[in-house]
């Protein structure tokens, strides 16, 4: 009798831990059945395209996630880094590299302001996120008064603009290694590696994760908490910037109103990540894997002709779905 | 008709002492149960409890205490066995109705027992907010008069409209016990309820549980401190490895009941005085209180001190300010000769003072992490090579101290969630333990903790005491006695004597901690319960 109730102890720590992965699969297998060329290589890239961006903002707010932060400001971050890389192009005239190093410096400097908010005005951070996102989405749409840029656009003092968007800056968005992998889809990549090591691998990221769970005691071990709490809401920023660099690159003009949805995908699929391998708590390879299952999902019904107007339904019902699963089932199975 | 609680008690028919002349059973558990997976954690628990009777339950840590209070309160169901409650078969599917049938509980984790952010007043009268006997119109105005009769029948002197988050845990603790008792319970269940009181409050508390078995209440009431059961105890239940190992009625025999908790009798724990080296560490004119006098001391190599003295009168707050936590209002420290001001825990730590705060719940306690991972928390550059992390080396590390300490898990890859208090605090100790330091200070390292674990980590303390100076924080005398070879006492803030264990005048210590300034009635009380050990 005990043994039977320890394989099922066992049976139910496997389906906790495996659970969202072989779902995965079968959500895979499923549409491979109903539309075989959703297994090609060309859809399965197309996958990986449409989520990159959504994963990179996504792998930023892991990292405040993981500090039992939250950073609310990344999408108006991404929109920022997008205007003002094509701000930099189009009406500066300057280069890629000076384009890219200017939004990277925005979203360190925007994590550092979210920080300080946080740390030394202890707003609380959904709070002083929200505040700074609305600071961005204004602040952004005032050196062009409003207007989306675009080579040759029309200046607010009437003048024309002269410069244009740099081809390597193009590159980023719209090139593809080997004619098939987009660069977007590399740096994603690259950037979960760099963070997923950066998390469960360094003693920094071992800190992160013990200021998430008991701040008082993680101090009391001597762990400078602020420093570490700004460090995160700026690897938040830097990583929303870099979304907004690929954006405008994919886009190829600065458009005020792109970047609206960015927040919401990228916060469930960094809350669906909890669920992925049972952890229950943030993670770089859960952020990754929800982000490609919602766009595994969207893909798969979109060949299935579903609606285009369903997409959002389907990402909130992953999204709940996934929430009930770690909040129920793996806190449960933690007495 | 405004009757104070404990009136309404008395006047229940079941209760009246001097209606039934013998005792009534209140409570009755037969070949009680109870597994968790393979684990058996009760094995044939039989229990009884009559009116206007306190039995105090002892067992070790991880004897199955809680789980037995967890079932009569209706958290767990009994795998076997039976349960009657004044001769009723008694199965409370939710604790709301074990608390409606009568069974009220205090539970040890404090926090547990009150909602912080309400006042005094509201946490009083929580319960009946939540069953909805108030009505839907419940004036603050009736509120307040409702929680003054509780109050002032249970003598709980605190401003009602006070958050409980800004009261002390000693006061806490009172408004949880006290929100209990407001529930006019047939059978009160108290889990370590003066682990962090005073002696002072607990002595208050003592008071009331007396005034509720007179008044016909049965009383369950766990413990470990021998102050607490001389005090209190009809009779002495012991449970150890889920079983019931010996009932012990009057008059008490409580060495035969540590030794039927224990399995063996007491060691002493007392090993010879260490070797007193140099000072490696002095405070000088220390202020910690606009108002208190300032004070010195210092701490030699080998020796283990003890500060000691009532809850909040400083000794938190001198710990704080050794570990960089914050600062004194004047004066200074010295480590090894040379000025110490660190400026955070992470300086402190670097300059080898290490501190276990108090409340290891709250203070110590990473509850995400396994117990390798808590362990080397403070220590992580030591565990890793530019900034990557050694697993091996730290479950290494991790396996080497559990063993040490004699921590009981499956591994060292163990929540600590899944460990009982005094494994817990093992954890906490051993992780400052793990490394060498000049300083190590342990706020109350004894607290929910029983005694075999205490045993185990005094022993610890004493091996490894030689190459550090050792101040352990305690409110406690008899553990300042039994782990240390001098004893500092503090009250009002400052330090007002200093001891030698080895030739103790135990009244001046006694006057000592009672305080000056402290009304002389309330000293002499003091120090009346601790003569009465």
């Amino acid at each position: 009798m005990a043994n039977t109730a320890k394989a099922q102890t066992r049976f139910r720590d496997l389906a906790i831990r495996y659970g969202f992965l072989v779902l995965l699969l079968v959500i895979v297998i499923f549409f491979t059945v109903m539309e075989p060329a959703f297994m090609s290589l060309r859809s399965m890239v197309f996958i990986f395209q449409s989520v990159s961006i959504t994963a990179v903002l996504a792998l930023g707010v892991t990292a405040t996630l993981v500090v039992d932060g939250f950073d609310l400001s990344i999408g108006s971050v991404a929109a920022s880094s997008m205007m003002t890389a094509s701000y930099a192009m189009v009406v500066w005239g300057l280069g890629s590299v000076e384009a890219v190093a200017l939004c990277l410096l925005l979203g360190l400097g925007v994590g550092l302001f979210n920080g300080l908010l946080v740390v030394v005005a202890r707003v609380p951070d959904l709070l002083a996120t929200l505040g700074t996102m609305f600071l961005l989405l204004g602040l952004q749409l005032i050196p062009t008064a409003g207007r989306s840029i675009a080579k040759g656009m029309m200046m607010p003092d009437g003048s024309t603009s002269t410069g244009e968007f740099d081809k390597s800056f193009l590159f980023l968005g719209r090139h593809r290694l080997w004619d098939i992998v987009p660069v977007s889809v590399i740096i994603m990549l690259a950037l979960a590696l760099v963070i997923w090591f950066f998390l469960e691998f360094t003693r920094w990221g071992r800190v992160m994760y013990a200021i998430g769970s008991n701040e008082l005691a993680s101090r009391l071990a001597g762990a400078p908490v602020s420093r570490y709490k700004i460090a995160a809401y700026m690897i938040s920023g830097v990583s929303a910037s870099i979304g907004g660099i690929l954006l405008a690159a994919r886009v190829g003009r600065g458009d005020v109103s792109s970047g609206n949805n960015l927040l919401l995908d990228a916060v469930a699929a960094a809350l669906i990540g909890f669920a992925v391998l049972g952890v229950a708590k943030p993670n770089a390879f859960g952020t990754l894997v929800g982000a490609l299952f919602v766009g595994v999902l969207l893909q798969g019904l979109t060949m299935m002709n579903a609606p285009y107007y369903a997409q959002d339904f389907v990402k909130g019902s992953v999204l709940v779905f996934a929430l009930v699963f770690t909040f129920s089932l793996t806190r449960a199975a933690r007495r | 008709m405004s009757a104070s609680p404990l009136h309404q008690t008395a006047a229940r028919p079941v209760l009246q002492p001097e209606g039934g002349v013998q005792p009534q059973g209140v409570l009755k558990l037969e070949g009680v149960e109870k597994s968790f997976g393979a684990n058996k954690v009760l094995q044939g628990v039989d229990l009884s409890i009559s009116a206007g009777e306190i039995v105090v339950l002892m067992g070790a840590n991880g004897a199955g205490k809680s789980t037995l209070v967890k079932i009569i309160a209706g958290v767990h169901d009994a795998d076997t066995g039976s349960i009657a409650l004044d001769g009723v078969a008694f199965n409370p599917s939710s604790p709301a109705e074990a608390i409606r049938s009568g069974v009220c509980i205090v539970h040890q984790s404090i926090n547990d027992g009150v909602a912080p952010d309400l006042s005094v007043a509201q946490n009083l009268l929580l319960d009946r907010l939540c069953n909805g006997e108030t009505g839907f119109f419940f004036t603050p105005g009736k509120a307040r008069k409702e929680a003054q009769t509780i109050a002032a029948t249970l003598e709980l002197d605190l401003d009602l409209d006070r958050p409980v988050r800004e009261l002390n845990l000693a006061d806490r603790q009172l408004v949880s016990i006290s929100r209990a008792l407001a529930q006019n319970p047939k059978l009160l269940i108290l889990d370590e309820p003066t682990s962090s009181l005073s002696q002072r409050e607990a002595e208050r508390l003592f008071t009331i549980v007396e005034g509720l078995r007179a008044s016909g209440v049965a009383i369950l009431y766990i413990s470990h401190r021998m102050s607490d059961i001389r005090r209190l105890a009809d009779r002495i239940i012991a449970l150890r490895d889920g079983r019931i190992t010996g009932t012990f009625e009057k008059p008490l025999n409580y060495e035969a009941a540590v030794n039927a908790m224990l399995g063996h009798g007491l060691l002493a724990t007392r090993n010879q005085a260490g070797e007193r080296g140099e000072h490696l560490f002095e405070a000088r004119d220390i202020v910690l209180k606009n108002g208190s006098a300032p004070f010195s001391f210092a701490l030699a190599r080998g020796e283990i001190v003890a500060l000691t003295g009532l809850v909040g009168t400083g000794k938190s707050e001198l710990a704080e300010c050794m570990f960089g936590v914050r600062k004194p209002l004047s004066g200074a420290f010295e480590l090894l000769a040379k000025t110490y001001d660190p400026a955070s825990p992470g300086e402190a730590i670097a300059k080898g003072v290490f501190m276990a705060a108090k409340d290891r719940a709250n203070s110590s306690i990473i509850p995400g992490f396994d117990i390798a991972r808590n362990l080397t928390l403070p220590f992580l550059t030591s565990f890793s090579t530019m900034g990557t992390l050694n697993r091996r080396r730290e479950n290494q590390s991790a396996r080497i101290m559990i063993d040490q300490l004699d921590v009981v898990c499956q591994s060292e890859q163990d929540m600590l969630s899944a460990l009982s208090g005094g494994n817990q605090q093992k954890v906490v100790i051993a992780r400052w333990l793990s490394q060498p330091s000049r300083v190590l200070v342990l706020d109350e390292p004894f607290q929910g903790v029983d005694i075999r674990a205490r045993g185990d980590i005094g022993r610890k303390l004493r091996e490894t005491a030689q190459e550090r100076a050792t101040l352990i924080l305690t409110a406690e005398l008899d553990e300042a006695l039994e782990v240390a070879d001098r004893i500092l006492v503090m009250s009002n803030h400052t330090i007002v004597g200093e001891h030698r264990t080895a030739d103790l005048d135990m009244d001046a210590l006694l006057a000592q901690i009672s305080g000056a300034s402290i009304i002389a009635q309330q000293a002499a009380s003091v120090s009346d319960a601790a003569h009465g050990n």
